[in-house]
């Protein structure tokens, strides 16, 4: 059942690169990750790629196959097109550091500023009660494999180096939306969102959501939602108010 | 090597898995400059491959649960063989430890009244296991990645360690590894080290592992004198995919039997009722009628899908042998026909997933193909039941790494509680040594030279074997010879193969140079994977009985003098050595809890 392809992979560094061509063999159900693994046992022992758990859960195997950020161990050679090479390139959103490793620390650090978690105290009886139906939606957060891809396609650092600065991304999103909408958390993040992690700057565009392995409804059920509540908590005359007052008590003491 | 790159830390914890995250944010609560490194990106750990749930007597569903059956079940599933203490320790504990993950904001399945759920598995009594769908390990990693982040815990992402470091008195000094980016080498000066580095599944051709999996704890820990026993117990889980041939071996969580799933063989059969052994037949239901009853009626025995891993994964390879297998030499696992797919869709939703778009198989209409595969290590480093602590002073051990808590076979779900538990003790108590010492153990640095050109050696151009080729090899034979059933004469060869890898392992040669060169790595990791492969061997052939997931062919029966020991190895003069050494004894009113009843 072997089938001889093409794999048209980007090999270099920081400074450059080019695709090279391996011929290599495509087993039955075989997905890109095996056939670059072939190619790494036998013509390519130096090839960079990421990869740990193949079975599209630990999100390490992002790449740009023919052009679409997928996970490699998750596409399978018989879904792309027969007798064409398959162009594997790194992750365009991010820095590239050899063939298809790139830089992802980036992620990390927006991680690291995520104010933490901070439960509300427990029942009388030392418990913590949730009804299923309440957590169901942050589950949904939850599943988020950290691959990336949705940093990756977002329009708005993707071609802007200079909005990362600024600009959380999808992913982070996700993060706040599972903190703000948890059950028993008292953070409140809603100011941080709009003034330091750009929330406002997503036009919902949805690529995100596009490209999400886990089919997490970035958008609609993320930041959509936490769009509103910042709406809500920025345009309540009452909450305007307090800050305004606040805000001077603390011009006042300064 | 003045210009190398150095770090100094109080405790350095290597692995970043369950037990190396909880280590790392218990050593920093107790005031330890902590660091964790791990070989791989932050949260992507074998951890997060971890499906059905953790293991902890919380009663929520079955109030008659408590730590006394979940330590009674945890020893007669390690086939009596486990540290007493530790298996203690760890059902007393796991309740506190999944409370606290919640506390952290885990957010697990719910009961109607708005507690956590918990499920069946193999070999536990009652429904035991807190879990979040079948990607609890997911859910896990995350909260403690979360919490380490937040306590600005030095994290060294993407380095390998390759040695440990010690002092004359064989105190440990610290570490020595290589940064995976830019090949670089790194030294980490600590008087205290958590190995934290999980198992070997690498040494086996099909497994359940990731590519991290080399047994670099293991090595690393022979290398600095400190024993390792139990090493003949390679855990082989019951249900691994079989096809397509790429996904060989992916893991299909036993929540699937603890769900409402059955084996079934070729001939429609369930052939786990003519596979109950002498141990468990009081406790197992005997017929169809009364093992589905057993899932809502716990005044039922249990269904034999839901022995122990050692008991199943042997059964479904007696039936593939004697022909009764599927046509990809597998056997059926079949929940289509039991449950609805509202039920399968919401209970397991990775399984669905995993089935549906790398095997064309949809769970919710068609039996499952799966076999069994190379999944966890029972034997490990020697450690202290309360500490953690191993028999080097300053080098502790925690999670898979660490011998002893399972004994000759784990049950499914306690590894997840076995990372918090002993997770948080390896940092407690590395912590605590590294802050009572008066003097800081100072590390030979003249062995760091020596270290960077053996590392190296692979660039010289000298050799002529590819690392692929030998791992590949290698993996062949421990899966061939050194695999579920064993024999004297296939040991035997094993050892005489393993010679040979060795031998050719010193002529390794990489292409291209050392900025991110998986084939440099891999070589690197042949080292560990060798020593590893030996201990099993040669502690499998000492052990000359059957028990738990170790099966001598020449010696079926299990020896009641052979329970009363483990096999340690340690290396001295750069040989390998071996004992049997008693086991502790058990006192009298836990022993009285592993009676029938």
């Amino acid at each position: 059942m072997a089938a001889d392809v093409t794999m048209r992979v980007w090999r270099g560094d920081a400074d450059g690169g080019e695709f090279r061509d391996y011929q290599a063999a495509a087993e039955e159900g075989e997905v890109v990750l095996d056939v670059l693994h072939r190619v790494q046992a036998t013509q390519a022992g130096d090839l960079a790629l990421r990869w740990n758990c193949k079975a599209g859960r630990c999100g390490s195997c992002s790449a740009e196959i023919n052009g679409h950020p997928r996970l490699m161990c998750m596409t399978r050679m018989n879904q792309l097109p027969p007798g064409q090479p398959v162009v594997v390139a790194p992750l365009g959103g991010f820095p590239t550091i050899r063939d298809l490793v790139t830089d992802v620390s980036f992620n990390y650090e927006k991680a690291m500023q995520v104010p933490s978690y901070a439960p509300r105290p427990k029942e009388p009886d030392g418990t913590y009660r949730m009804q299923q139906a309440d957590i169901d939606r942050v589950q949904e957060f939850h599943r988020c494999i950290e691959c990336f891809l949705c940093q990756n396609v977002c329009h708005v650092i993707r071609d802007h180096e200079e909005n990362k600065r600024v600009f959380a991304g999808p992913r982070m999103f996700i993060r706040y939306a599972e903190l703000e909408m948890h059950p028993l958390d008292t953070n409140d993040r809603r100011e941080l969102l709009q003034s330091r992690m750009g929330l406002g700057m997503c036009n919902i565009t949805k690529c995100c959501s596009e490209v999400c392995p886990e089919h997490i409804r970035i958008t609609d059920n993320a930041i959509i939602p936490l769009k509103e509540r910042v709406v809500d908590d920025r345009y309540d005359p009452l909450v305007w108010l307090g800050r305004k007052i606040r805000r001077r008590k603390r011009a006042d003491r300064g | 090597m003045a210009d190398q790159e150095s770090h100094s830390f109080d405790v350095v914890v290597v692995g970043a898995g369950g037990a190396g995250l909880r280590a790392a944010i218990e050593a920093s609560i107790q005031g330890a400059r902590t660091a964790i490194v791990c070989k791989s990106l932050l949260g992507k750990a074998h951890t997060v491959m971890a499906e059905g749930g953790i293991a902890a007597a919380l009663g929520n569903v079955y109030p008659e649960d408590n730590w006394q059956v979940h330590f009674r079940d945890t020893m007669r599933g390690g086939k009596l063989l486990c540290n007493w203490r530790m298996a203690q320790i760890h059902a007393q504990e796991a309740p506190e430890r999944v409370l606290e993950l919640e506390e952290w904001g885990a957010l697990f399945d719910r009961t109607p009244d708005g507690r956590i759920l918990q499920r069946d598995f193999g070999g536990h009594r009652f429904a035991r296991l807190a879990h979040v769908g079948d990607r609890t390990g997911l859910e896990m990693i995350r909260m403690l990645q979360h919490r380490a982040t937040q306590a600005e815990i030095a994290v060294f992402m993407e380095c390998t360690i390759t040695r440990l470091l010690t002092d004359d008195d064989n105190r440990i000094a610290g570490a020595f590894g290589y940064w995976r980016e830019s090949g670089r080498f790194v030294t980490f000066e600590a008087p205290a080290v958590v190995l934290a580095t999980g198992g070997i599944g690498k040494a086996y051709k099909i497994t359940s592992n990731s590519w991290e999996y080399t047994g670099d704890g293991h090595a690393l820990a022979l290398w600095a004198g400190a024993d390792l026993i139990d090493m003949e117990f390679v855990q082989f889980h019951p249900t691994g995919m079989v096809w397509p041939p790429s996904v060989r071996g992916i893991l299909v969580t036993e929540g699937v039997r603890g769900d409402g799933g059955v084996l079934k063989n070729s001939l429609d059969q369930r052939f786990m009722f003519d596979y109950i052994p002498e141990m468990f037949r009081a406790e197992t239901a005997e017929t169809e009628e009364e093992a589905d009853r057993w899932y809502t009626d716990k005044s039922v025995r249990r269904t034999p899908d839901l022995l122990p891993r050692d008991e199943v994964a042997r059964a479904i390879n007696t039936e593939i042998k004697e022909g009764r297998g599927t046509p990809h030499g597998g056997v059926y696992l079949d929940i289509a026909s039991r449950r609805d797919t509202e039920y399968i869709t919401r209970r397991l939703p990775g399984m669905y997933h995993q089935f549906r778009e790398l095997a064309d198989v949809d769970i919710t209409k068609e039996p499952m193909e799966v076999g069994p595969t190379c999944h966890y290590m029972m034997g490990g480093v020697r450690v202290d039941a309360e500490t953690q602590g191993s028999t080097v002073p300053g080098l502790f051990a925690a999670g898979e790494v660490a011998g002893g808590m399972h004994g000759a076979n784990r049950l499914g779900g306690n590894s997840l509680s076995d990372l918090l538990v002993f997770g948080r003790r390896a940092g407690r108590y590395a912590a605590e040594y590294a802050a009572g010492l008066t003097a800081r153990p100072t590390a030979d640095t003249s062995q760091l030279g020596e270290l960077a050109r053996h590392a190296l050696r692979p660039f010289d151009g000298a050799g002529t074997e590819n690392p692929y080729t030998i791992q590949q090899d290698l993996q062949d034979c421990m899966q061939a010879l050194v695999g579920i059933i064993r024999i004297e004469d296939e040991l035997t060869k094993a050892l005489e193969e393993l010679a040979v890898l060795r031998e050719r392992a010193t002529r390794v040669r990489v292409e291209g140079h050392r900025q991110y060169n998986p084939g440099w790595h891999l070589a690197l990791d042949l080292d560990p994977l060798l020593a590893v492969s030996e201990c099993i061997t040669r502690a499998a052939f000492e052990r000359t009985e059957s028990r738990g997931a170790h099966t001598r062919e020449d010696y079926p029966d299990t020896d009641p003098e052979l329970g009363k020991v483990n096999v340690v190895v340690g290396q001295r003069a750069g040989q390998l050595s071996l004992t049997r050494e008693p086991r502790p004894a058990i006192p009298d009113d836990l022993a009285a809890l592993l009676k029938e009843g």
